[in-house]
């Protein structure tokens, strides 16, 4: 090697230059693939952020950057290159398709089946559509409903401008920016989501949804809600689309933290149908969420949800349930079918005394798919008269498919009862014989069975999406019947 | 000098007193191997989360002990099922006592390891069986690279071992501090049946850790009862590795009676390699103090139409913690496997703690799996029956946590441990009631 000279050493700033001083055009709408500080601090001048909210996302990144990806779960997939992905770009407000007939026949399928509206297809399917007047005013209305009861509901970009005392209060008080790797990944680069405050004593008069807050219809890679009960307040919120939706990012990381102060109930449903990938297990979502609640004296939190579709599920509603006498519930169906794999669960934290906590969990595993349920169930040695009741069922279909569970019970006090109860099995000879026997063809009849099976899940969820839930399970069990 | 390399260097010292060139030094070395890469399993791997060996492991044990201790009859007496016939294989400090023992070459083989590892009329079984089950964590390998002694039976084909077998491990402590490492190889024939009690006890309040490896094999319609008693006192720790080979319709059972130790640990693992077997995996953990009782099973249906039962109880009481973590993993092939799993707890004590993790892996759809688990309280109601009825409430306690255990001592099939069992649990409970009523 030649000697090291002023010229080289001037070269090599300049190539430094050029690799890592590099300057982001803030007024671009997609920022350089690649995460560092300055992408990290781009992205908050983006959103015109105040400075704590700016130090916040720093101080999420710089402990990323110290963290390992987690391989406990029980999935198996390519890891994602965490610096070969942007992450910034404005919502792209260019519709894809001029109409309908452009959209892809099986999409439109789909819709039909699930009984989706014209007007609510093309806002799916990302077609142009001219100002729906139904749903401007029915959104409105809404607005104006919520204003009056003092309801605060928006987007968490906005709420941090407007409401920065509330969000500074609560922002990664459940969630903290080190708690795992993806949810310190979201606080430093999470680009919206929705900001939901209920003022004391109020009850929601309807079930909240990202869905009819105009143009935040479609849900950002890296997601944050928040979502605060004040005391004795009540919400219903839900998150998600029975719709599949064909979201070209392979990565979803997203954080929900839910609050529900002395006596508050929040109840939060969920359906996730992304795209699951081909049925040779090519493509699809990799879905890894942090969801946690916290519960203060006599609240409520309970999860609901429905999750068929992500190549990879990585999800775990928990609840800490802090205060004496709150209550925590998780149910959820878990259907994978083909190559997609689910690790989920939910973690119940007994804190305060009197604490219950119910947890009914359903898996559907066909196809070559893995269906795991993951849960702890903790007892502290303060929480006298805690009690929790688990139950896991799982349904085979086909011999490729596997069910796992691993449950975690730890009980730290004598008072505790807990029971956990697991079952696996497959869908009857005789069930399906008793179908066929009147009339009722074998995929009905495994629709009609599966429903039963999941009958106490979906019975939680409210009713327009119960009914809409119910044909998503047909539909994601579609042709898995041998 | 801390124990892991204490243990690697003592190996070239083994190799000083045993035959290096024989098929069993090759294993040995291969699994000190092993050893030395993994090390002593901490609290970070998944299976060890709920159970550290750092306090048993600081220690400075002496790895060979230096003396023969003998031991009379008498003293010992009490350790035994005597009202019993049955042959007896007797250590102490690792070392066989002829004296204390009753083995037997008549028909069936029940003597040592070290006769049949050196022994050439025995190689062939040798070859063919041993460290064929055990698994290659760094225990086992541990307790294989140093494996010279322990039990071996042998049951030929279509032969009923008409009394069971003993096998008592003592340990006299005249040494600071002990490490012992019995290796047993149990292989059962065709059609024969054994039963077989297990016994480790220590008699001195210095620290003793047992590593011990039993590996059986259950050959085709074959019946092995295997019982196992841990009643040691609060100095001794017990790493308890069984392995269990089962062919086709076998019938294997185990029964853990955990009741004292400092720390216990029981890795049980079952292998079915055949169709309609049955295994039957059952315990009951009495702790107190802060005693630490981790059980660890793993049933692996690899063929269809098998069967598994797993029953195991617990009461905490004190500072005392208890772990289960138990494992069903049902392969792809394994259609109409049934397979049961239990766990029971009760917490007497507001310090106790209990981590339970039952675990079912399933990747047939044609099977039944269940796993249930439960913490809880004893009865007040049922408290109140018996107080009202002039029962103290000690004894009403102990009823009823012998009513909770019962399920597991009523498949005790030899009547007279089934007594002592009884007994020591009603001593464990600190009543003089016979429960037997």
């Amino acid at each position: 090697m030649s000697k090291y000279t002023e010229d080289d050493l001037r070269e090599e700033l300049k190539t430094k230059e050029y690799e890592y001083g590099f300057y982001t055009d803030i007024e671009s709408d997609t920022f350089p693939n690649g995460l560092n500080e300055d992408i990290v601090r781009a992205i908050s001048k983006k959103k015109e952020e105040p400075e704590w909210m700016t130090q916040w996302r720093l101080e999420a990144f710089r402990v990323w950057e110290s963290m390992i990806e987690p391989e406990w779960a029980n999935v198996n997939y390519k890891k994602p290159d965490f610096q070969g992905i942007s992450y910034y770009s404005a919502p792209n407000s260019k519709p894809k398709y001029d109409s309908l007939d452009e959209v892809d026949p099986e999409l439109l399928a789909t819709f039909a089946k699930l009984g989706i509206s014209i007007d609510e297809q093309k806002k799916l399917a990302n077609v142009a559509m001219d100002v729906v007047v139904d749903s401007v005013s029915v959104a409105t209305t809404f607005k104006k409903t919520l204003g009056e009861k003092g309801i605060i509901f928006m987007s968490i970009s906005e709420a941090i401008k407007e409401h920065p005392e509330l969000v500074k209060k609560y922002l990664g008080t459940v969630v903290p920016q080190k708690d795992n790797f993806y949810a310190a990944l979201n606080s430093a680069v999470f680009s919206d989501g929705s900001f939901c405050y209920i003022p004391k004593g109020v009850r929601c008069p309807m079930e909240l949804s990202t869905y009819f807050r105009i143009n935040q219809a479609g849900t950002g890679q890296f997601e944050r809600t928040l979502v605060i009960a004040d005391e004795g307040s009540y919400v219903s919120y839900l998150e998600g689309c029975t719709a599949p939706s064909r979201d070209e990012n392979q990565l979803h990381a997203a954080v929900v933290e839910l609050i529900a102060l002395d006596d508050a109930e929040i109840k939060y449903s969920t359906v996730q149908n992304w795209y699951p990938g081909n049925a040779e297990g090519k493509g699809g979502v990799f879905n890894f969420v942090t969801k946690r609640g916290l519960c203060e004296k006599n609240a409520k939190i309970s999860w609901t949800q429905v999750e068929t579709g992500s190549a990879v599920t990585w999800k775990y509603p928990s609840c800490v349930l802090k205060g004496d006498n709150s209550v925590g519930e998780f149910y959820s169906i878990a259907v994978t079918n083909n190559y997609q794999q689910a690790d989920t669960g939910t973690k119940m934290i007994h804190l305060g005394k009197n604490t219950k906590s119910t947890i009914i969990s359903k898996g559907i595993s066909a196809g070559k798919s893995q269906n795991s349920y993951r849960g702890l169930v903790q007892i502290n040695s303060r929480a006298d008269n805690a009690r929790n009741f688990s139950q896991c069922d799982s349904l085979l279909m086909g011999n490729e498919c596997g069910a796992h569970t691993f449950p975690y019970i730890e009980a730290k006090n004598k008072t505790a009862k807990i029971e956990h109860e697991a079952t696996t099995s497959k869908i009857g000879e005789d069930q399906i014989f008793y179908c066929n026997q009147r009339g009722i063809d074998t995929e009905k009849a495994i629709a009609l069975i599966v429903n039963g099976f999941s009958k106490e899940v979906l019975n939680k969820l409210p009713m327009e999406f119960a009914v809409e839930a119910q044909k998503l399970l047909e539909i994601s069990l579609e042709g898995s019947v041998g | 000098m801390d124990l892991k390399e204490k243990l690697v260097s003592s190996f070239l010292a083994l190799e000083n007193t045993v035959d290096v060139d024989s098929y069993v030094h090759d294993v040995r070395s291969e699994a000190i191997k092993t050893f030395e890469e993994k090390g002593f399993p901490s609290k970070k791997e998944e299976d060890w989360k709920y159970t550290s060996l750092n306090s048993i492991l600081k220690e400075d044990y002496s790895v060979f002990p230096k003396q023969e201790n003998a031991l009379e009859f008498k003293d010992v007496k009490k350790y035994f099922i005597h009202d019993i016939d049955s042959y007896k294989i007797i250590f102490i400090d690792g070392k066989y006592s002829s004296h204390l023992s009753q083995t037997t070459h008549d028909g069936i083989d029940v003597c040592l390891m070290s006769a049949a590892l050196n022994k050439p009329k025995y190689q062939l079984i040798i070859e063919n069986y041993f460290n064929k089950a055990a698994e290659k964590d760094s225990l086992s390998s541990l307790n294989t690279a140093f494996s010279s002694e322990g039990a071996y039976i042998h049951i030929p084909k279509n032969k009923v071992v008409e009394k069971p077998i003993q096998i008592l491990h003592f340990s006299t402590g005249n040494e600071a501090a002990t490490m012992l490492q019995p290796r047993n190889l149990i292989v059962v024939d065709e059609n024969s049946h054994v039963q077989i009690i297990e016994r480790h006890h220590s008699l001195t309040n210095n620290p003793v850790l047992t590593n011990s490896v039993t590996e059986i094999f259950c050959n085709k319609r074959a019946i092995v009862d295997y019982y196992k008693i841990q009643n040691d006192n609060k100095y001794a720790s017990l790493i308890d590795n069984t392995f269990i080979k089962q062919k086709r319709e076998s019938h294997a059972s185990v029964h853990t009676f955990a009741f004292g130790g400092k720390l216990t640990r029981n890795n049980l693992n079952f292998y079915q390699e055949g169709e309609r077997i049955d295994s039957t995996l059952k315990g009951v953990t009495i702790i107190g103090d802060k005693q630490h009782v981790d059980h660890n099973t793993l049933v692996h249906h690899i063929e269809p139409n098998c069967e598994s039962h797993q029953d195991y109880k617990g009461i905490f009481d004190d500072n005392s913690t208890g772990v289960f973590n138990g494992k069903v993993v049902v392969n792809k092939e394994a259609q109409k496997t049934n397979a049961f799993q239990a766990n029971n707890n009760i917490l007497i004590s507001d310090k106790a703690s209990i981590n339970t993790k039952p675990q079912l892996e399933i990747f047939a759809d044609d099977v039944k799996c269940s796993h249930g688990c439960t913490i809880g309280q004893l009865d007040e109601s049922a408290m109140f029956y018996m107080r009202s009825r002039g029962i103290p409430e000690k004894e009403a306690k102990a009823l009823l946590m012998f009513a909770f255990s019962n399920n597991v001592l009523s498949s005790v099939k030899i009547p007279e441990l089934k007594q002592r069992i009884t007994k020591i649990i009603a001593n464990k409970l600190g009543v003089n009631i016979g429960f037997d009523l």
